[in-house]
């Protein structure tokens, strides 16, 4: 299975891969880490003429700690997430779904920006900027566009970057004091696609939430916030009932695939079984409950 | 068509170059440019691991990347282990804990499990069953691989690898 | 005895192919590199079923790089078909199996119709493997789409028929009787009634396959790299097909990444390259990739049961009737060979009088369906040992009770069971204990009685732990033969080749370590070749569990005749009788009389020929022999597993809490490499159990077509294994030996499926078909949730 003919122009600065994909429009697909774009080249199924690897840009691979927010530029491999003690600090659940993502061989190569730019359902970090209400910067020739999270999946594989744009910056809000979070996935083995995974932030004060953030991966055609969910545990705390009530609902709101590996009920049922685990993690971390 | 280009880059410590079309896979180049055909292939979509090179420190699917991505890039094949005549360590404690059988994915193995190991000063059993999930063997079982890697995490952390208490 | 080796076999010898293999240093089919080697890709049919109209090369012929491209057309008078028949049926399956066998030959490249996809129906040759592909793609085909038959019961009733000259899809029937079954039933105290399913999955070594080919016009022959498992197989159909004597195309099967048994029949490319390197007259290289392999290398198991068991109040079975379906695909390349297995394995252990066998091998429009590790073995001991689970559900009994009331008593063996093997002998049961295996097993996991007090505490706490038990027997090391030849050369080392051909199991160090011991050398002075057939003049392969039985008697007879020679060669240079001599520390020499000794290299230059040899009269130049072991009949491995699960409510998954095997297969060669292999084919039975499947949608698509889909077990999927080896020597050999290649295989789906029937047994579960999936489980909870409120 070997690649279709193509040609891979390497720019070295982003302006230059800005040009190049207004130039080239639909004959050029953009090439970050390759561990998702590559296997469908290598099986003919996408046949771009030109690829722009994106890899020699040096100055879109960065974790800046800036104050109330850490930018993380879209090159940034998943591996250097994985090991940010920045990240672990002040973003915890960044890091833990890192961990999750396939192997640690992908991670070497993969990037945030490649896995938010594909926005595969059951991919994990779309779920992550959901649930941490990031935004995401977007730059072409025409200039730079902010986009928040809950408007950057529009559909399965697709996002609202336009076709001349990059995805270049994830903005990623450093979490307050008195939260938890927790990034918990079921997959038929380990690093296999998520059947479901939930990515739980939850602040809280006095031990009661005040901001509870549930976003589910692998559920639908794209990652989504588990909003009944999130409006019980706010309102109901984190009791076992409470608990038990938000799975139901967040089991209810998604809309599941169903293929070889899960039929859309039993994904559904997943989703329930997570969103508990999360909520109950998110909340131990917390220190809420033991 | 698309012109081959040069690619030039230092395969087990020896500066190589070879020729390469742009959309030439790097694990092809490596086996059938540069002759290193102890990495091998096995599926070319990522997910058996047998493909596995370390690129600049970390371990890579080369199935997954284009040779002319590599230019310039320090790359460590299985090749690269041995020392002479002198196996290198973990491919010692391969043959003496059976963690190979017909030798296919053992390159890549090798490879996934230095990585592992020589990027972490800790792990724990399941640190290592989760990491070597990474790469497909369908001869062994894994027990030996496990053991193995195992055996090499002590040798490299100098602590004990903390083992799986009981089930449940 | 002065002086003589400690014993080779027996001792975990360090593998010899650990050295080159641990270094990237091995040599597989695609790290070869010949000059002026052209590249092969192969396009296959994307329809299930389809009357070929046309197939254009125009495009393809015109593009970069294009050596040559072609289609069926251009072959079909050029190259025959393999016969549908690669293992004959034997002939003592005339009377036992009443065999009706029609399995129809294989053309290489069909240019009438394709039937499955993945099927081959034109190639391209080019400079590369990327310009092949890029020119397969222009190859445009017309085809008149026909309707697919997707499985093995649509294939019974329906009109469309895969092969025009087989009536209802059967290609064909076997029937096999022991007793009377219908009277049995009729008598017995109660009836058991079920249908099961062990469905399609398959070898998937790491490596697939490949062929690389080279013509030397000079001497008019051939030499064929094959990753394959019978190299004298391959020999046979290329010379067949390019008209050529056999001695003149040689093929060698390199270092092989994992067999299995997928492939170990000819394919149409093992031909095919060599066609195309003869014609071309330049070397031509053709490596399967991923997709086709899953698409096209043989497919396995997928057989449909419905059974009916006659058995007392005791549990004790007196009649089972067997009747099934085995979905072959569209051909079935070792023909009735796996239904036959399963024929002769169902009632394993089990001491039944009467049985009634009837199956049919239907053709579909699916991936042809050919042995992978336990061959049968598998499908009937999921369909056995479910039985004896419900059994013992219906009578309220312990399935451990049941299966030691029905199992043969050591005292009962030797024990002839009543049907004819594989090989057309009738079936004795030569050696074992096959009670003492399964309690074995149940120690090992703990106690039979101390786990169902746990699983009674564990039920009342609300979690599910289940027991799996799952026994067999295991027929191996069958023939008809297998051929070696071995040599002293004038280094006064032992050549030892066979016709074995290994991928993974240590043959190079096994064999070595059973010569060393027959000649009494360090086992640093014996080298082994094999597969390869300019070596041995004739050889069988590896499959079916025997080469350990075959290849190693094949040796000890070749050696023998080559000791003839030395101990007559020895007496005359040391004059002493034969009868002083004996073989110790790589001489000969008089016993007791340490310096009347000779090298083996001494005598390999006495041997010879010329003016100062020094041979006696009558005793031929040279230290050479030639032997064709054929075994008298299969020898009897077997085995009983237990595993301890645990079902996760919540998620329905199954985690394995702990698995037992007592596996015991003779004497064993080398037991870390035993070892390894029964531990290796486990995981892959824990694969077939609860990961993998090929699965066709209703149009005969295949939706497993990479590893995305198709899972197999990883290091973080095993569960904590423990492999109790026991060695009852097999009265069939004089050194012991039977098969073990296939065993670990054979039990785990039915193991984990009798565990979660266990675990759910309040449920009154039963899961009769495979894979075991999560899903299902948590359908079977919800259910008795519902119930119970």
């Amino acid at each position: 299975m070997k690649p279709p003919p193509l040609d891979i122009l390497t720019p070295s600065s982003l302006a230059e891969a800005l040009s190049m994909l207004t130039e080239y429009g639909d004959e050029a697909r953009p090439l970050a880490g390759g561990q998702s774009l590559v296997p469908l080249l290598n099986f003919r199924l996408s046949r771009p003429a030109i690829l722009i690897d994106l890899n020699k840009i040096a100055d879109l691979a960065y974790i800046k700690d800036e104050g109330t927010h850490i930018a993380i530029g879209a090159m940034t491999r998943e591996r250097a997430i994985e090991v940010s003690d920045l990240v672990r600090k002040e973003t915890p659940l960044l890091q833990e779904a890192t961990t999750q993502i396939a192997h640690l061989p992908i991670r070497s190569r993969g990037t945030i920006g490649g896995s938010l730019a594909n926005a595969d359902p059951a991919a994990e970090y779309p779920a992550v900027v959901l649930a941490l209400e990031c935004e995401l910067v977007a730059q072409s020739v025409r200039g730079e566009r902010r986009i928040k999270a809950a408007a950057f999946f529009e559909d399965i594989l697709t996002t609202a970057l336009e076709p001349d744009e990059l995805l270049t910056e994830i903005i990623v809000p450093k979490i307050p004091d008195g939260s938890g979070s927790a990034f918990v996935e079921i997959a038929r083995r380990h690093g296999d696609f998520a059947l479901a995974g939930i990515a739980a932030q939850i602040t809280f004060a006095k031990s009661a939430p005040t901001d509870v953030r549930l976003a589910v991966c692998g559920a639908g055609t794209t990652a989504s916030r588990l909003t009944a969910a999130e409006e019980i545990i706010q309102r109901d705390g984190v009791g076992a009932e409470a608990i038990k009530a938000a799975s139901d609902a967040a089991a209810v709101s998604v809309d599941p695939m169903s293929d070889l590996h899960a039929s859309a009920d039993y994904r559904r049922r997943l989703t329930a079984v997570m969103t508990a685990q999360a909520v109950e993690k998110a909340a131990q971390r917390a220190g809420v409950i033991s | 068509m698309k012109a081959p280009r040069t690619v030039s880059l230092t395969v087990n410590g020896e500066a190589l170059s070879g020729e390469a079309s742009p959309r030439m896979l790097f694990a092809d180049f490596l086996r059938d440019v540069l002759g290193k055909t102890g990495t091998h292939v096995g599926c070319e979509h990522g997910v058996c691991g047998a493909c596995t090179v370390i690129v600049d420190d970390v371990a890579v699917r080369s199935c997954l990347m284009f040779a002319v991505q590599a230019e310039g890039a320090d790359v460590k094949t299985v090749e690269g282990l041995a020392d002479g005549e002198e196996l290198h360590p973990l491919q010692k404690l391969f043959s003496e804990h059976r963690a190979l059988q017909c030798g296919y994915c053992t390159p890549g193995m090798l490879m996934t499990a230095i990585d592992l190991v020589e990027s972490s000063d800790a792990l724990s059993e399941q640190d290592i069953k989760v990491g070597m999930s990474a790469a497909l063997c369908r001869c062994t079982g894994y027990e030996g691989i496990v053991k193995a890697v195992t055996a090499y995490a002590e040798q490299v952390h100098g602590k004990p690898v903390t083992r799986e208490s009981d089930n449940g | 005895m002065a002086d003589t080796m400690p014993s080779y076999i027996g001792r975990s010898v360090v593998r010899r192919e650990d050295n080159r293999l641990l270094k990237g240093a091995g040599t597989f089919v695609g790290d070869m590199k010949l000059e002026g080697m052209v590249h092969v890709a192969i396009v296959r049919s994307q329809q299930a079923h389809a009357r070929i109209n046309s197939v254009d090369l125009e495009a393809a012929r015109n593009a970069d790089g294009v050596v040559l491209a072609l289609a069926g057309a251009e072959l079909k008078d050029v190259l025959p078909p393999i016969s549908g028949m690669q293992v004959a049926a034997p002939k003592g399956w005339r009377d036992g199996m009443d065999p009706h066998i029609e399995i129809p030959d294989q053309t290489l490249v069909p240019h009438d119709k394709l039937r499955y996809v993945g099927e081959p129906y034109a190639l391209v040759v080019a400079g590369d493997r990327y310009m092949a592909e890029d020119a397969a793609e222009l190859i445009e085909g017309d085809f008149e789409p026909l309707p697919p038959i997707a499985s093995a019961e649509a294939a019974l009733d329906a009109e469309a028929l895969v092969h025009d000259h087989l009536p209802g899809n059967i290609a064909a029937t076997l029937h096999a009787k022991k007793g009377d079954g219908e009277a049995a039933l009729e008598t017995a105290p109660h009836r058991l009634k079920r249908r099961f399913y062990h469905h399609r999955y398959a070898a998937m070594p790491m490596e697939c396959r490949g062929v690389v080919a080279e013509y030397d016009s000079r001497t008019d022959s051939i030499t064929v790299w094959s990753s394959t498992q019978v190299v004298h197989w391959v020999r046979r159909e290329v010379a067949n097909a390019l008209d050529m004597p056999e001695d003149r195309v040689r093929v060698v099967a390199p270092d092989v990444g994992g067999g299995f048994g997928g492939k170990g029949h000819v394919y149409p490319e093992d031909i095919l390259i060599a066609y195309l390197a003869k014609r071309l007259d330049r070397p031509v290289k053709w490596l399967e990739d991923r997709h086709e392999h899953l698409l096209n290398a043989a497919h396995s198991r997928d057989n449909l049961f419905d059974i009916e068991v006659g058995y007392d109040d005791e549990g004790r079975i007196s009649v089972v009737k067997n009747y099934f379906l085995v979905d072959s695909g569209a051909y079935s390349p070792v023909g009735a060979a796996i239904a036959g297995n399963s024929i002769a394995h169902f009632m394993g252990p089990y001491d039944i009088p009467h049985y009634e066998a009837d199956c049919k091998v239907m053709m579909t429009n699916r991936t042809p369906n050919a042995p992978y590790r336990g061959a049968g073995r598998p499908e009937v001991a999921f369909a056995m040992e479910r039985s004896i689970d419900l059994i013992a559900n219906e009578l309220g009994l312990d399935p451990a009770e049941v299966r030691f009331s029905n199992m043969i008593q050591p005292e009962q063996m030797p024990y002839a069971v009543g049907l004819p093997y594989r090989d057309g002998v009738m079936i004795e049961y030569d050696s074992g204990d096959y009670p003492e295996a399964l309690r074995k097993a149940l120690e090992g996991i703990g106690g039979l009685d101390e786990f169902r007090s746990r699983q009674k505490v564990a039920l009342a706490e609300g979690r599910y732990l289940g027991l799996g038990l799952g026994c067999y027997v295991e027929g191996t090391g069958i023939g008809p033969f297998e051929g070696a030849t071995v040599k002293i050369d004038s280094s006064g080392k032992v050549m030892v080749a066979t016709g074995a051909c290994p991928q993974g199991q240590g043959h190079e160090t096994a064999f070595a370590q059973v010569a060393a011991d027959i000649w009494n050398v360090p086992i640093d002075d014996v080298v082994v070749t094999l597969a390869d057939t300019s070596h041995v003049t004739m050889g069988y392969g590896t499959i079916a569990s025997r080469s350990a039985v075959t290849a190693s008697g094949a040796i000890k007879d070749s050696s023998d005749k080559v000791k003839e020679k030395v101990f007559a060669i020895a007496a005359n240079v040391l004059e002493a009788s034969e009868s002083d001599l004996e073989l110790r520390n790589g001489s000969v020499g008089v016993k007791g009389v340490p310096e009347m000794s000779m090298t083996l290299k001494e005598v390999a230059r006495a041997a010879l020929p010329g003016w100062i040899h020094q041979r006696p009269e009558g005793i031929e130049a040279g230290l050479e022999g030639t032997a064709y072991y054929e075994p008298p009949t299969v020898t009897w491995a077997y085995a009983a597993n237990a595993a301890i699960i645990e079902i996760d409510a919540q998620t329905g998954v199954v985690k394995i809490e702990n698995y037992v095997e007592v596996h015991d297969a003779g004497t064993l060669i080398n037991p870390g490499i035993a070892d390894g292999q029964v531990k290796g084919g486990l995981v892959q039975g824990i694969g077939g159990g609860l990961f993998e499947e090929l699965s066709y949608d209703e149009h005969g698509q295949l939706m497993t077509g990479s590893f995305m889909d198709y899972l197999l077990p990883t290091a973080s999927d095993v569960p904590p294994i423990k492999v109790i080896h026991t060695e009852t020597p097999s009265p069939r050999n004089s050194f012991g030996f039977k098969g073990l290649g296939e065993g670990g295989a054979i039990a785990p789906p039915v193991v984990i499926a009798n565990a979660v029937c266990d675990a759910l047994k309040s449920f009154g579960a039963e899961l009769n078909n495979t894979p075991v999936r999560a899903e299902q489980i948590l359908n079977i909870l919800d259910a008795g949730a519902a119930v119970a409120e």
